[in-house]
């Protein structure tokens, strides 16, 4: 160790208290699934963790039964204040065991624990303690008085945020009064199952909640029973697509918050060391493992080779290795199928011309790992600057005006995120009113907060998660009756909020199976 | 002796202006009793496409408009509406075949939901956006915006004016353009509106009418990669299940059909089944 070098640092491990097989969580209970059990493996180790049980088409079905039985039986006819007594009860459980939770993320999941530890797991308490306020307001939703939950939802999340993703999808869909079963993504399902021996701490009813593991297949035949009201999904633009097919002609409400390729915009006034540490939490957080992370940077062309040389050398400074190491900024690409997509694209980048840098560093042994990786010469024709490529991976584009910026960020079927560093109040306005992306940053990047209204624009998505939109999702408007005056208008609401034509087709099998 | 009248050429409405179908095909508008009408263009693919992309052009202009002015040329075409209530109570009457009094109603409350419509133009985003109170220094803001082009099917039963206006007013209150397959059986009052769309200050392009077969049409329409919503509104006899199949490929906002008595009821949600919640977080200074 030379003079100035980390000692490591290590998270302890001890705190956690894993259990070696871990069954599926279903009316309240934890059973075996029917499926083969998969193993979880520790990704910078390539180490197992534990066994995962799969759920079949019969567990799926009897999660959704659950569901419906906690549903009708006991959750509809809670009282708002309860339903919130419960989830704020949840809150302070996940910020008892925060430093558990975090290990066990990070193990599962590879990413940094000063991650876990300071932005995911603080987020799901924050989460949860946010809409358990909301369960006993509902009239303020904004989808008028008196609004009704849907019934049972179908949650499907990914890697990237595996315990966030569960706050986001479930703390809102209980404080309006939904029941639901969650599909955790197959490679991160560990903190989930953690998080349902929370819901036994909590003494939540059960049934209320149901958490079954699995691969693809077990979230899709979770999306296609007919017993679910609500499909609500994270991850990739093309599953996204399928579900989203998979639910016409049925009365599920869908929400999707799928891919991103976000534009982050430096203007030549812009504080220029900010914006590379901007620049960097826009790409590198999470080992760019961001739906809405920055990965296309439109640099002013006056400063580019300024900017470049900044984002190099502090690049040169981020410390990849152990996510458990307190120290480390950079963890593990999650699982050797992602590293192999951003290995492609990457070849592919220089391939189409791209100039290539990465980051010095030494590249452990075992495990998924990719150096921080910077492109310039970037067009906008070259794949690495359309595709998202999901890793810590970034492109550099160019442009000389406002109007340029706007059209370049805008050139994408995305529209997730975009990012926007200048220091003229004035100028920051004007372009975020003109992108096309539902979470716009200004001087700042990758900031979420339970308050935040989150989603897409275009094929990014549609349905927002987080603050009062977010809780919308999960509601619908009280049924109106001689809604068709103008008198009547003054309290409506949705469009279609009466059965109509669009109750027909599908959805006739969907009420007979839920009951 | 009695004078000659002189008969209406009906024809599509795109871009501002009123050209005849490219596939220079027409269909007989009948009455209720039968009779010859008119022949009324019948729309294409080809001309299904002139549309959205008249509407695409369209869309910076309305939607950049301020709210105040949307709200004022809205209100403008109410007013033009109602100087040719005559017009409309006649093509109703004799299209529709009710008497003059259901006819009359029929044109009042098209020309009031209109109004009332107009009025959310400088509203919707006080009453749906929010400040959002995030934990850390900064402004954030989240407010709707219009979600761009919307191809809406238009209703297919009676009223053929209140439901052209029903589905039409909402989607461009937030600043969306339109295209809108119109009314088959009854598609005078389309046309009549266009020409009053014409005459008002709305610019060329941002309600773009198509008469001719939905069943033809809406599929072009639903699989367009440049159409960025769909309101199925009057698709409830076609096989609207495969257009909203059509319609996840690009993964389009999709609004249902709706049958009944209340179907396409006014309502502030009608508005924003169009529109797209931007959130922005601007960071505040360390004092």
């Amino acid at each position: 160790m030379k003079f100035l070098d980390y000692a490591p640092a290590p998270e302890s491990q001890a705190l956690l208290n894993l259990k070696s097989d871990y069954g599926l969580f279903i009316n309240g209970e934890f059973t075996a699934g029917r499926g083969t059990p998969f193993q979880t493996i520790n990704p910078a180790t390539e180490q197992q963790i534990a066994m995962i049980a799969t759920a079949n088409e019969a567990d799926v079905d009897a999660a959704v039964s659950a569901a419906r039985r906690a549903y009708n039986g006991v959750w509809s006819r809670l009282s708002g204040s309860d339903r919130g007594k419960y989830l704020f009860r949840i809150a302070r459980l996940v910020q008892e065991r925060a430093r558990e939770l975090a290990v066990a993320e990070t193990l599962d999941n590879g990413k940094p624990i000063k991650e876990t530890r300071d932005v995911d797991i603080p987020l799901v308490a924050a989460w949860f303690f946010y809409y358990a306020g909301w369960a006993d307001k509902l009239d303020h939703a904004g989808v008028g008085p008196n609004p009704s939950s849907l019934g049972v939802a179908a949650q499907v999340i990914p890697w990237n945020f595996p315990l966030m993703m569960l706050a986001w999808k479930i703390a809102p869909a209980l404080a309006a009064g939904n029941t639901v079963v969650l599909k955790p993504a197959e490679t991160t399902s560990l903190t989930a199952l953690l998080f349902a021996e929370i819901l036994q701490q909590a003494d939540l009813p059960a049934g209320v909640v149901n958490i079954i593991t699995g691969d693809g297949s077990t979230g899709q035949a979770l999306v296609n029973h007919p017993g679910v009201n609500k499909v609500a999904f994270t991850g990739s633009t093309s599953v996204g697509r399928a579900i989203a097919r998979s639910v016409a002609g049925t009365d599920k409400k869908l929400s999707l918050e799928l891919g991103g390729k976000g534009a982050n915009i430096v203007f030549d006034d812009a504080p220029i060391d900010q914006a590379v540490e901007g620049i960097v939490r826009g790409i590198f957080f999470n080992q760019g493992h961001v739906c809405c992370a920055g990965s296309r940077l439109l640099v002013q062309e006056s400063i580019h080779d300024d900017v470049i040389d900044r984002l190099k050398r502090r690049m040169q400074t981020l410390r990849l290795g152990d996510p458990l190491d307190k120290n480390t900024d950079i963890g593990a690409i999650n699982s050797a199928e992602q590293l192999a997509r951003i290995r492609e694209l990457s070849d592919l980048g220089q391939q189409e011309g791209a100039e290539r840098w990465s980051a010095d560093c030494e590249i452990p042994e075992n495990g998924f790992w990719f150096a921080p990786t910077i492109f310039t010469n970037v067009s906008t024709s070259h794949r690495i600057a359309r595709d998202e490529i999901f890793g810590p991976v970034l492109s550099v584009l160019t442009f000389r005006t406002p109007a340029e910026a706007i059209a370049k960020a805008n050139n994408t079927p995305y529209g997730l995120s975009a990012g926007i560093w200048s220091d003229k109040g004035s100028r920051i306005l004007a372009i975020a009113d003109k992108l096309r992306a539902g979470v716009i940053w200004a001087n700042t990047f990758n900031q979420f907060d339970p308050s935040s209204p989150f989603g897409g624009y275009k094929e990014s998505g549609y349905g927002r998660e987080g603050g009062r939109h977010g809780l919308a999702a999960y509601l619908k408007p009280a049924v109106r009756s001689g809604s068709r005056s103008l008198a009547a208008a003054d309290h409506a609401t949705t469009p279609g909020s009466k059965k109509s034509a669009s109750a027909s087709k599908k959805s006739a099998s969907a009420e007979k199976a839920a009951k | 002796m009695n004078r000659l009248a002189i008969p209406k050429t009906y024809k599509l409405y795109i871009g501002g202006k009123f050209p005849r179908s490219e596939s220079g095909r027409v269909y007989e508008v009948l009455s209720h009793k039968g009779d010859f009408l008119a022949n009324a263009a019948k729309g294409s693919r080809k001309d299904a496409r002139d549309a959205v992309v008249a509407a695409r052009s369209a869309l910076p202009g309305w939607a950049g408009a301020t709210a105040y002015n949307r709200g004022q040329v809205l209100y403008r075409i109410a007013e033009l509406l109602e100087g040719r209530r005559v017009q409309f109570i006649d093509e109703i009457e004799s299209s529709e075949g009710v008497n003059a009094a259901a006819a009359s109603a029929q044109v009042d409350e098209a020309i009031d939901r209109w109004v009332w419509y107009a009025g959310w133009a400088d509203k919707y985003v006080q009453v749906t956006g929010n400040a959002n109170p995030v934990s850390g220094p900064f402004f954030n803001l989240s407010v709707p915006e219009p979600t761009g082009v919307v191809a809406i099917i238009a209703p297919q039963g009676r009223e053929s004016l209140l439901g052209l206006v029903s589905a039409i007013a909402p989607a461009l209150v937030a600043g969306n353009t339109v295209v809108v397959v119109a009314n088959e059986n009854a598609p005078l009052s389309a046309i009549s509106l266009g020409e009053v769309l014409a005459t008002s200050d709305v610019p060329g392009g941002v309600v773009n009418i198509v008469t001719g077969s939905p069943a033809e049409i809406a599929p072009w329409l639903a699989s367009h990669a440049d159409v960025n919503a769909l309101d199925l509104i009057g698709a409830g006899d076609l096989d609207w299940v495969e257009l909203q199949i059509s319609a996840a490929d690009t993964l389009k906002r999709v609004l249902l059909p709706e049958a009944g008595a209340d179907a396409a009821a006014p309502a502030l949600n009608r508005i924003l089944a169009f529109t797209e919640l931007k959130t922005v977080w601007h960071t505040k200074a360390v004092l």
